[in-house]
């Protein structure tokens, strides 16, 4: 077992998490209610990362954030050091590849909640802020809580855009998955095995997981 | 004080409304404190719209004025959770997430579990303060959604179809609740009901809402003996 990749697995999936749900949070209750024009460009975009292939989007991620490009170069001199082939780069990387994995799940359970509970809340006397708080925030909480455990899955098995964006420098970037794959190519099966079970076992939970949340409480929803 | 003496004197509602949309509508309303009106008309005639645009909930253009406090005016419009209204929604809209009593308490300034309970059983739901909307009976739901809408001690109560969803006797008793409160509590109050019993045993005044426009106003007696066009005599049940 590779226990340095499985601690990096854990630690990215832990950041891109907590970096990625307070903003899918917020994008995904403004695609709930938003009646702008261009929400259907939004929504594609949203989706763009779950249907490009992985190494596209690390491709273009890679070039986005290379030496030469403007993110890289911004980010060099904010922090001295580049983006990509690091820990940082792979953690951005990761937070845009799992986008639609938080936002989608959110964007439903905001739906769910309903324009008369919304208009419920106002005649309450509840303010946007307390409404959100109060009433959205709590009905929607299974949704967003499920795009956590799926963001958070999904980066501890992606394999495509780490590898380009990050390539595999053992206790920098090197995850779990890419463990796995140099395990094969060194014709270690069993080291291997004992690493696809621990990140199939992680998946089972998650969608388990996933399923009970999603299960319809009474009272609760549409 | 007289019902038009007290709308005379800026006391009550004042509204003048138009709509463009869900549809076209352009109305006149004034209801004294402690007066009933009923809003009647046809399903999509846009009961539900005035309603929703009194309460600050959809877009109009107009005035509103309620106890001579501007709600809407050109140039100035007071946002929906600032408007101190009290509103009963055709589907009750009650928080899934928080018991009967909780439910009330987010619609206080301050919120009082004492002053919940006693309102709960006002409309006769003691001993269902704790209980979350899924436990309770369509009825029961709807008495905690009228609980609710008087929660805020509002200054306008607005009421869409509040007798729906529940049978002959507990209609009978949530009307007495109703005439009663009125009177205490001294508040406009516009009724939508489809149901002109409830809105003859209920109402002091009728409006009769057709083709975007009210057709007929005036004391409910009066609209129901007298129907000015065929379309109101159909309504009030006299054609």
């Amino acid at each position: 077992m590779d226990w340095q990749a499985l601690i990096l697995s854990l630690k990215l999936g832990a950041l891109t998490v907590a970096l990625l749900l307070p903003p899918a949070v917020l994008l995904g209750r403004w695609l709930a209610t938003t009646r702008w024009p261009g929400k259907p460009l939004v929504e594609a975009l949203v989706v763009v990362p779950l249907v490009l292939p992985p190494t596209v989007v690390g491709f273009y991620l890679l070039a986005a954030m290379g030496p030469n490009a403007a993110i890289g170069r911004i980010w060099t001199a904010l922090f001295g050091d580049g983006l990509v082939f690091s820990f940082q780069g792979l953690v951005v990387a990761s937070v845009i590849v799992n986008i639609p994995f938080a936002v989608q799940p959110a964007q439903r359970a905001f739906e769910a909640v309903g324009s008369a509970l919304r208009a419920a809340a106002a005649t309450c006397g509840l303010g946007p802020w307390a409404a959100f708080r109060q009433v959205e925030l709590p009905l929607a909480a299974p949704g967003i809580l499920t795009g956590a455990i799926l963001a958070f899955a999904h980066t501890l098995g992606e394999f495509g855009v780490v590898l380009m964006v990050g390539g595999a420098i053992p206790g920098e970037t090197r995850t779990l998955a890419l463990s796995i794959y140099d395990r094969v190519q060194a014709l270690d099966t069993t080291g291997a095995s004992a690493m696809a079970a621990l990140l199939l076992l992680v998946s089972l939970s998650a969608v388990g997981l996933t399923f009970l949340l999603t299960r319809r409480r009474p009272g609760v929803g549409a | 004080m007289s019902a038009p003496e007290a709308t005379q004197r800026g006391r009550g509602l004042h509204a003048q409304l138009s709509l463009d949309r869900p549809m076209a509508l352009e109305v006149g309303l004034a209801v004294a404190p402690g007066e009933i009106l009923a809003l009647v008309g046809r399903s999509g005639a846009g009961k539900s719209s005035l309603l929703k645009a009194l309460a600050g909930l959809i877009r109009a253009r107009g005035s509103i004025r309620v106890d001579g406090e501007i709600w809407l005016e050109e140039g100035a419009i007071v946002p929906a959770h600032r408007r101190q209204v009290g509103f009963l929604f055709q589907s009750y809209a009650l928080f899934p997430h928080r018991s009967a009593a909780r439910n009330l308490m987010m619609a206080m300034d301050v919120p009082s579990e004492g002053k919940a309970r006693e309102l709960l059983a006002a409309v006769h739901l003691e001993g269902m303060a704790d209980r979350r909307p899924h436990q309770l009976s369509g009825g029961q739901q709807q008495r905690v959604a009228l609980a609710r809408a008087l929660a805020r001690s509002p200054r306008l109560l607005l009421l869409d179809e509040p007798f729906s969803a529940v049978d002959r006797p507990t209609r009978r008793a949530l009307a007495a609740t109703i005439a009663e409160l009125r009177v205490r509590l001294q508040m406009p109050t516009i009724l939508v009901s489809h149901d002109i019993e409830d809105v003859a045993a209920l109402a002091d005044r009728i409006a009769v809402l057709e083709g975007g426009r009210i057709a007929q106003q005036g004391p409910t007696a009066e609209v129901i003996a007298a129907p000015a066009t065929r379309a109101v005599a159909e309504l009030v049940g006299r054609a």
